[in-house]
């Protein structure tokens, strides 16, 4: 433990040191996207007032999974692929698993920083036309903390796959389609206009963290049904554990 | 005086009486390897599977400067990888001070020190930082790391840089951090991996003499080297080692001394070598032994005065065209050339 306490202490002490540009990465792109979707389009009447209340939750969703995924999937790239900096944490005296399962530990304390600064922020520029009404705190942290912790295994998973030299490949063929077939921008149910494609997005683990966003944020716009979100995110979050510590392993021993 | 314990690991420093079991020479085996093999898995399908370590067995006793020495390939840095815990081994066994391996890795990460052959040191910390958080991980109180690492920044000239990200550090300077690294947590055991590759001349020297004076403090050391004058100069023991197997074990002296003859004369000639000729060789006076091999005579000889004017004129009697001629004192090279057929540096 003592160790693992030691490992976590070093990799906040980067994060503190690197913040200023981990909070430009985080805040930039959804404070962009909240501006033109949350403000000016609805100013200018193209899109309906009501868009915001289905876009605020998919923005802190994609902010929070975005930010645990890369905060454990990069480094891990080019520490195995190249730096092999990591060497010095794998002799440390605890086990590879928890090497692998402390690195998933900072992912997610990442992503609560940047859902800390991202939810204010968006909140703020769209604050006039949000109506907020029936929060439910519980399911939000649950969902925040259940989104945060399968994004950061998500990323394990990827951190001990991608080549350094495909990682330009990994955001256009992989993180697209994710972010937009996630349901950031619209409610899955609204889907059922086209059925195929309504059932297509089930096997993209981010609809499970914008539908549980949405349904603790904003209970009164369309959302799944509770018992499938927590269903979706702990089944997802068990398989990308076992998947990414299999690799880590693997990748960590010759 | 810096923080390594005066008899490697054993944590009451300066304990007099530890001191002098060891003089008594009372040797203790740290480090037990048992026909270890290791063959890695072909990475693509097509791929081949290599056999890195072909069964091999040999043990360190406390306080040894220990080598392993052979060309690049040879196995050494499977058989440290398998020692610090990061390989698996395929086949046989491997104990630090009793425990195993494979078995009982992280017990076994907490008596060693680990200076491998790339630079893996953190680059998002400085140079005091990464010592620091390196003797976090294992334990060590905050006052004692504190005191710790500026005793290993000042005895290994690093203080002026210690609050610097390790970006800019200069061959010479990595090495030495990676040491003090390795040091911070007080190992029993310290395994440096090629320790002197790509150093320039001056650094080397400044680096033997630091693994000298910890060897001398009671640290035991095993590394690799595929420079034979290192070996030479810091080992009290030397295993060779070819192709994954282990080829002899002795001191420097010993094996030096177990090259036929010690002397070497290798002829390179335009042609073949004929047998006439070697049947005329062999009689020189001194001649121990002879290998013809192509273009290439080697005579073993135990001594060399008047040898190679004897061995060109009997060339050129027998017209034997001689292109190239050179004489070498007893050598470690030698001895790896005689083991093997082929020389270190090829």
């Amino acid at each position: 433990m003592t160790t693992f306490l030691a490992l976590l202490h070093r990799d906040l002490r980067v994060v503190r040191r690197e913040l200023p540009s981990f909070l430009l990465r985080v805040v930039l792109n959804p404070l962009l996207f909240t501006f033109i979707f949350g403000f000016v389009m609805p100013r200018m009447g193209i899109i309906q007032r009501g868009y915001t209340e289905m876009l605020l939750p998919g923005i802190l969703g994609l902010s929070m999974t975005l930010s645990s995924m890369q905060a454990v999937s990069l480094p891990l790239v080019i520490d195995f692929g190249w730096s092999k900096e990591i060497e010095d944490r794998l002799l440390a005296p605890i086990s590879i698993m928890g090497v692998g399962f402390e690195k998933i530990v900072v992912g997610v304390i990442q992503a609560i920083i940047a859902g800390v600064v991202v939810l204010p922020l968006a909140w703020l520029l769209m604050g006039v036309h949000l109506s907020l009404t029936k929060v439910d705190a519980f399911h939000f942290v649950t969902v925040a903390l259940l989104s945060s912790y399968l994004f950061a295994a998500f990323g394990m998973v990827l951190g001990t796959v991608v080549a350094p030299q495909q990682i330009s490949l990994l955001f256009t063929v992989l993180l697209a389609p994710m972010i937009f077939f996630g349901c950031a921008y619209y409610p899955w149910a609204t889907l059922h206009v086209i059925p195929w494609f309504q059932y297509a997005v089930l096997v993209n683990p981010l609809v499970y963290a914008n539908e549980g966003f949405r349904l603790a944020l904003t209970p009164q716009m369309p959302h799944m049904p509770l018992w499938l979100v927590y269903a979706a995110l702990i089944g997802f979050s068990i398989f990308f554990t076992w998947l990414g510590l299999r690799n880590f392993n693997k990748r960590a021993l010759d | 005086m810096f923080g390594v314990p005066p008899l490697g690991g054993i944590e009451n420093k300066g304990d007099d009486r530890l001191q002098a079991e060891l003089q008594n020479e009372i040797m203790e085996t740290v480090i037990a390897v048992e026909e270890l093999s290791k063959t890695y898995k072909p990475k693509a399908r097509k791929g081949i599977e290599v056999k890195a370590l072909d069964g091999i067995s040999f043990q360190v006793s406390r306080g040894e400067f220990f080598g392993l020495l052979g060309p690049n390939g040879a196995g050494k840095t499977t058989t440290i990888g398998i020692l610090t815990t990061r390989v698996l081994p395929t086949g046989g066994t491997a104990q630090i001070e009793g425990t195993d391996v494979a078995r009982q890795p992280v017990a076994v990460k907490r008596r060693i020190g680990v200076v491998p052959q790339v630079n893996n040191l953190d680059r998002s910390l400085t140079a005091k930082e990464i010592l620091l958080f390196h003797a976090e991980y294992f334990g060590v109180s905050k006052q004692e790391r504190e005191s710790l690492a500026a005793e290993l920044l000042k005895r290994f000239e690093l203080t002026e840089r210690a609050d610097e990200k390790v970006n800019g550090f200069s061959g010479g300077m990595v090495q030495r951090l990676k040491i003090a690294r390795a040091l911070m947590h007080q190992p029993a055991i310290l395994f440096l991996d090629e320790p002197t590759t790509g150093l320039d001349p001056q650094s080397r020297r400044a680096m033997w003499e630091l693994l000298t004076e910890l060897n001398q403090k009671g640290l035991t050391i095993l590394l690799t080297t595929h420079y034979m004058e290192e070996a030479d100069q810091l080992c009290g023991r030397i295993a060779i080692i070819d192709h994954g197997k282990l080829l002899t074990l002795d001191s420097p002296a010993q094996l030096k001394r177990s090259v036929p003859g010690g002397y070497l004369i290798e002829l390179q000639v335009r042609d073949e070598i004929s047998e006439p000729f070697v049947t005329a060789l062999r009689p020189l006076p001194g001649v121990v032994d002879i290998k013809a091999d192509r273009d290439r005579v080697r005579i073993y000889a135990d001594r060399a005065e008047g040898l190679l004017a004897n061995a060109m004129r009997l060339a050129g009697e027998h017209d034997v065209m001689v292109t190239d001629a050179h004489v070498s004192e007893p050598s470690l090279e030698n001895l790896f050339l005689h083991l093997t057929g082929r020389s270190l540096r090829e």
